[in-house]
């Protein structure tokens, strides 16, 4: 099976030094793989995504991605000015125009059903969240990349936000490149996990992750008590409770 | 007894014919750069330009210190002036260089070295305040022909990159994504303000466009929902704020350009009164 997206010897320098944010990276993602690239902050992972993306001037290496390939993307820490009036119906529209039923059927896939006449100023951050990946779902991509797409989401506004991501890729197929530190949520619904800290630390599935040294020396004593929670998750199958009752309230909010 | 009242009209009726020529042809002046003030004032808006738009206006002077030197037309040397302004300052910001100080920097350096320069050329000197605040009531039938076709072609320009802009405007990334590139789109904006800014230096002069972009813009602000509907109602404002601007400079005697940005200040007060939400 050729890779979706497949970056040999990556190296990238911080924008106007000779300083490396990456180096000699090597990255692959196949169709429908669900891979998370976790590390602390100013490891490089926005980087990596940006420099996959084809986004970031490359110091080495190279990247290659599928002729063809539609990728949808959710940014980092999207934050959009109040100056420009948008509704979430003519956001949908951006860049190219949609359909008034593409984009109720695509709000309504991702929990915000209802929600066209809203301004985005006034959503709130889960559902702006689900709006931005309403957006990156529109044009079938066969890739989704989401960087950072929690932050700011409350513990079961997150929960369930994974949880839709999970339905969505089980729905489409679409492979999934997850940049997190959402540790324990994240890892539990990857197929693989890349530990990255200005080079790849350590990778595998979730499990090899979780135990190898490199990741406990990156992410310290925290690891540990991570790492027992990932594993009482696994035994007892309550999340889907909480889950529930958590995302009732997000998802079908009032009309203000 | 009627004989007073037929003075009258007769004495006021051929300067009202004239009156009404140059008033008209003012007002369509106006009305041109009103159009386009509106949808590209939005961008500034949106954008945080404001100070661009400053750099970019106060180097047209620079421009009008250049083209009386040499003689050619006020409209090309402006031009010239306002768009290597404004591609030295949107290279600038590809850079990130700290904007704030460096277009403050721009903007009064400009203006200075164009003020000084204005000084050197004697026939320029009398009428400096008209290139500043801009002479509505001279506009010539040449004037309003390359007002309203610079105008027509910085429209259609916008129209046409219409979806790109707003969103590369919205999120650099998420244009980036979608295979735009934010860079050109800036440059696409930058190209457009210069040419405003030519066309606007007999109309309200280069002190007063960056009002003329953003004050309709920001009144529309509270009242849309949408970037078109915005873009549109600024247009409308502008327009509205022109006549109104005129009307009282006719009937008031006051300097036409600084009436209009009055109107248009009174418009945007009124927006904040009647806020939609």
């Amino acid at each position: 099976m050729s890779a979706l997206i497949e970056a040999r010897d990556l190296t990238i320098w911080r924008p106007g030094t000779k300083e490396p944010v990456l180096s000699h990276v090597d990255f692959r993602i196949d169709p429908g793989e669900v891979v998370t690239v976790v590390g602390p902050n100013g490891s490089g992972k926005s980087t990596l995504v940006r420099a996959l993306l084809g986004h970031m001037p490359l110091a080495g290496g190279q990247v290659v991605r599928q002729a063809g390939l539609r990728i949808g993307y959710v940014p980092q820490r999207v934050q959009l000015d109040t100056a420009m009036p948008m509704n979430v119906r003519r956001f949908l529209s951006l860049p190219r125009r949609i359909d008034a039923a593409a984009a109720s059927a695509i709000l309504a896939r991702t929990g915000v059903e209802g929600l066209e006449r809203r301004p985005l100023s006034q959503l709130s951050g889960g559902q702006f969240q689900r709006v931005l990946l309403a957006s990156a779902l529109l044009h079938d991509p066969h890739l989704l990349v989401l960087d950072e797409p929690t932050q700011g989401l409350d513990q079961p506004g997150l929960v369930a936000f994974y949880k839709l991501i999970d339905e969505v890729r089980r729905q489409t197929g679409a492979a999934v490149l997850l940049v997190s530190h959402d540790l324990l949520v994240v890892m539990r619904s990857s197929d693989r996990v890349i530990c990255l800290n200005g080079h790849v630390c350590c990778e595998g599935s979730p499990r090899q992750v979780s135990s190898a040294p490199e990741y406990r020396a990156l992410f310290g004593g925290g690891a540990e008590g991570m790492l027992a929670l990932y594993r009482h998750d696994h035994d007892h199958d309550h999340d889907h409770a909480v889950d529930q009752a958590h995302h009732h309230p997000r998802g079908a909010s009032p009309d203000a | 007894m009627i004989m007073p009242w037929i003075r009258r009209i007769t004495t006021r009726a051929a300067p009202a014919r004239m009156l009404d020529d140059f008033f008209i042809r003012g007002l369509l002046a106006g009305l041109g750069l009103a159009v386009v003030a509106g949808p590209l004032g939005s961008f500034v808006v949106w954008r945080r330009m404001a100070y661009f738009g400053d750099a970019t206006a106060h180097a047209a002077i620079l421009g009008v210190a250049i083209s009386l030197a040499f003689g050619v037309s006020i409209y090309l040397g402006t031009l010239a002036t306002a768009m290597a302004m404004a591609v030295t300052v949107s290279a600038l910001v590809s850079r990130g260089q700290a904007m704030d100080t460096m277009l403050g920097v721009l903007a009064h350096s400009a203006l200075a070295v164009g003020l000084v320069g204005v000084s050197f050329v004697p026939s320029a000197r009398t009428d400096l305040t008209s290139f500043l605040f801009g002479d509505i009531l001279t506009v010539g039938r040449p004037d309003l022909a390359l007002i309203w076709g610079g105008a027509a072609l910085v429209l259609a320009l916008l129209v046409w990159r219409w979806q790109r802009l707003v969103t590369a405007t919205l999120n650099e990334e998420l244009a980036m994504a979608a295979g735009i590139d934010p860079r050109i789109e800036r440059l696409v904006l930058s190209i457009s303000l210069a040419v405003v800014v030519a066309l606007s230096i007999r109309v309200v002069g280069s002190l007063l466009i960056s009002a003329m972009l953003i004050v309709p813009a920001a009144a529309a602000r509270g009242l849309s929902r949408t970037p078109e509907a915005m873009a549109a109602a600024a247009a409308l404002i502008a327009a509205g704020a022109v006549a109104a601007g005129l009307w009282f400079s006719l009937r008031l005697d006051t300097p036409a350009g600084p009436s209009i940005v009055v109107a248009a200040a009174t418009f945007f007060v009124l927006s904040q009164v009647f806020r939609r939400g």
